[in-house]
């Protein structure tokens, strides 16, 4: 007996040294210039807080992906080296204003980048707006996310132009009259998006009653059969699905299954490799609108960013990565013109931020923050996101 | 609602409570012995199907023999689980297993983080359990006809091995009384490692089932599991395994009629299995089999 208890435990202390082991190997990877902390005013931190696991992680792997390729290709401003600071916000509101709590008040990061999803950067806004740190948001499409909150940016579009956008697809390409929303409640992005997208497809047709189905799913939900059926009986001619990649792609395959072939659109959050492998042959055909294709090269950065993402990373780019790319130079020029480190003199610069060249457009910040841009439609095909069409936004 | 849209919801109703049930048998035997609720069950779902996953896409072997594999780590997994985390507390206070549990379910949530990454993978469902069938209208995933059989076959076996082995006596004993039972001759040892063996094949049963209906892996992915199942066995009667099957059946078709009848309020499916939760734990604490059958588990 005491020897097969002894032997358990050396079991236990064996797998306990295991995981020390892998996690320390994962944490090394992330701290390798930590050599040069000791000279910590020869480097400038920037914050980075993205998703890097549970739900959402394949977004936030992908901003980072974008933003590691940006502090390569431009390591240094001032004469100093730029050290980026990640932290995981778990895919997770309060682990997100934790997160950047912590980059704040113990990294001491003069700025910050993030966060894909519009949740945890708005988790994050009372935060960086108390302690006056500008933040950058790659992709964050609400508009709560930059209003009424003078510290935080964005280089993408909002969800307004995007829910017009869908709106006019479904109506005009998809020839629809009636529509269903399948939305995840509990993100504030998909909730936002989703009431933009009804105002203007209810524009659009003329009739108050073309919403004929409004059905709701949690984060993290994996069963959708009784929202799908739900919203098919209700026979509408597309549905409008925004929502995380993850769940959308177990939407439709489900949708599929159940013998619903109505077409399903959504937004930019499709736009991951998860959400062609886990859909598969079901989210065939799927439409969504998103920032930035790398068939269509919009600026000379763009080839730059194209060429060494394809370089560094052997993949086609996402863009949510050409976003975080951009987010990260906004914030380089802004220190360099500002020709100090002072969070509140790089805040003013970044607002004022125009024409700047980045490798998904041309980025002019409006009086809210927010980057007015183009929105391109794509689609899969033959397990691929290919792109369909350019939409300005005067349109 | 037309007939056949009834029946379609009845279908997915069935097709997530066998699920559901699969699951719960699992956490209500563990119980129903050891008087232990093993939080780390949910967790065990995850690692099996990663193992199940990782062994087709590795050692690209046949997938009946990755979840074969899949079963057996797990149920050796769940063994060492037990010998390092729950027997130094035998003689304890239950809550102090009970957190123990706990902890190792956040381990392994954390292990799988590290070990398999946070971005989710996708399951390789075989064309055998993914084909759709049209019956009257009805479209049914055949996954959904091999669901309630093997939680059938499972239950059957385990009240078998329960009511009429030497090893089912054995544990019945242990579940009165640890002492006497080991002073009868019984290796009390023995019976609680198997105890947790079968417990946690039947988590990793349940586990490649789950990941065969809804393909995609996450570090995170037996949370909700875990919970649902949970509150399947005590709605059922916690400890009392047929009990934890017609639980996960109420739980599994009582959220989707929940949705198909007033679909404004889908946003609160899960808060449906909570208010069960509750509501039983009011009304009849010791869920719908009652205690009585409990006890001779």
């Amino acid at each position: 007996m005491m020897f097969r208890k002894r032997n358990a435990l050396i079991l236990l202390v064996t797998f306990l040294i295991l995981s020390l082991i892998v996690a320390g190997c994962g944490g090394n990877k992330k701290e390798e210039p930590k050599k040069e902390d000791t000279e910590t005013s020869e480097v400038i931190k920037i914050g980075v807080f993205e998703p890097m696991t549970n739900a959402n992680a394949a977004g936030g792997a992908m901003e980072v992906e974008g933003i590691q390729l940006a502090n390569d290709l431009y390591p240094e401003v001032l004469g100093k080296k730029i050290k980026l600071v990640i932290a995981d916000n778990k895919s997770d509101k309060v682990e997100a204003a934790n997160a950047v709590t912590r980059l704040v008040e113990k990294e001491k990061v003069v700025a910050i980048i993030g966060s894909w999803g519009s949740s945890f950067s708005m988790a994050a806004g009372p935060i960086v707006k108390e302690n006056k740190i500008p933040a950058v948001a790659a992709s964050a499409t609400n508009p709560l996310v930059t209003k009424g909150n003078d510290y935080y940016f964005r280089v993408c579009f909002i969800d307004p132009f995007q829910g017009k956008v869908m709106a006019n697809y479904a109506f005009n390409q998809i020839g629809a009259k009636k529509a269903a929303i399948i939305k995840e409640v509990s993100n504030d992005y998909a909730v936002g998006l989703a009431k933009f997208f009804s105002d203007e497809f209810v524009k659009l047709t003329g009739d108050p009653k073309s919403i004929v189905a409004n059905v709701d799913y949690q984060t993290n939900d994996q069963e959708f059969s009784a929202q799908l059926q739900a919203a098919a009986q209700a026979n509408p001619d597309v549905i409008f699905a925004p929502g995380n990649f993850t769940e959308s792609a177990l939407i439709i395959k489900q949708a599929r299954e159940q013998g619903i072939d109505i077409p399903i659109i959504g937004g930019d959050t499709w736009e991951a490799p998860e959400f062609l492998q886990i859909g598969g042959e079901a989210v065939e055909g799927a439409v969504f609108s998103t920032f930035f294709t790398s068939e269509v090269p919009i600026t000379k950065e763009s080839e730059k960013f194209l060429a060494e993402y394809r370089k560094k990373y052997n993949e086609e780019p996402s863009s949510v990565a050409a976003l975080g790319y951009d987010a990260y130079l906004v914030i380089r020029a802004a220190i360099e013109k500002a020709g100090s480190t002072d969070p509140v003199k790089i805040r003013d610069e970044i607002a004022k931020t125009k024409d700047f060249v980045g490798a998904a457009g041309i980025i002019t910040l409006d009086e809210n923050g927010d980057a007015v841009k183009s929105a391109v439609i794509k689609k899969v095909e033959n397990g691929k996101f290919v792109y369909q069409a350019t939409v300005e936004p005067s349109k | 609602m037309t007939l056949e849209l009834f029946l379609q919801h009845m279908v997915n109703g069935i097709s997530l409570g066998s699920l559901y049930a699969l699951i719960a048998i699992g956490y209500t035997m563990v119980y129903g012995i050891l008087r232990l609720i093993n939080f780390a069950h949910g967790d065990l779902i995850m690692i099996a199907a990663y193992i199940a996953f990782y062994s087709v896409a590795i050692f690209s072997i046949p997938w009946y023999l990755s979840f074969i594999i899949a079963v057996l780590f797990t149920m050796a997994l769940g063994i060492m689980i037990e010998r390092s985390a729950y027997k130094p507390l035998r003689s304890s206070p239950r809550i102090t297993v009970l957190i123990s549990a706990i902890g190792v379910s956040f381990l392994l949530q954390n292990l799988g983080i590290v070990i398999f990454g946070g971005r989710p993978k996708p399951f390789q469902v075989p064309e055998l359990f993914s084909k759709v069938y049209e019956i009257a209208g009805v479209n049914i995933v055949s996954i959904t006809f091999f669901i309630p059989i093997i939680t059938i076959v499972l239950l059957l076996g385990l009240i078998y091995l329960i009511n009429k082995t030497k090893v089912g006596m054995a544990m019945r004993a242990v579940a009165k009384d640890y002492d006497t039972s080991s002073l009868m001759g019984i290796d009390v040892n023995k019976i609680i490692s198997t105890t947790f063996g079968v417990g946690s094949g039947l988590a990793a049963v349940g586990g490649v089932m789950w990941s065969m209906k809804f393909p995609q892996l996450i570090p995170f992915m037996g949370v909700i599991p875990g919970l649902k199942c949970f509150i399947a066995a005590v709605v059922g009667g916690i400890g009392n395994i047929t009990g934890a099957v017609i639980g996960g059946f109420l739980l599994g078709l009582g959220e989707i009629l929940l949705v198909a009848f007033l679909p404004e309020l889908s946003g609160y499916r899960d808060a449906f299995a909570f208010i069960l939760l509750i509501l039983i734990l009011l009304l009849k604490p010791t869920g719908i089999m009652g205690e009585k059958i409990a006890e001779k588990v």
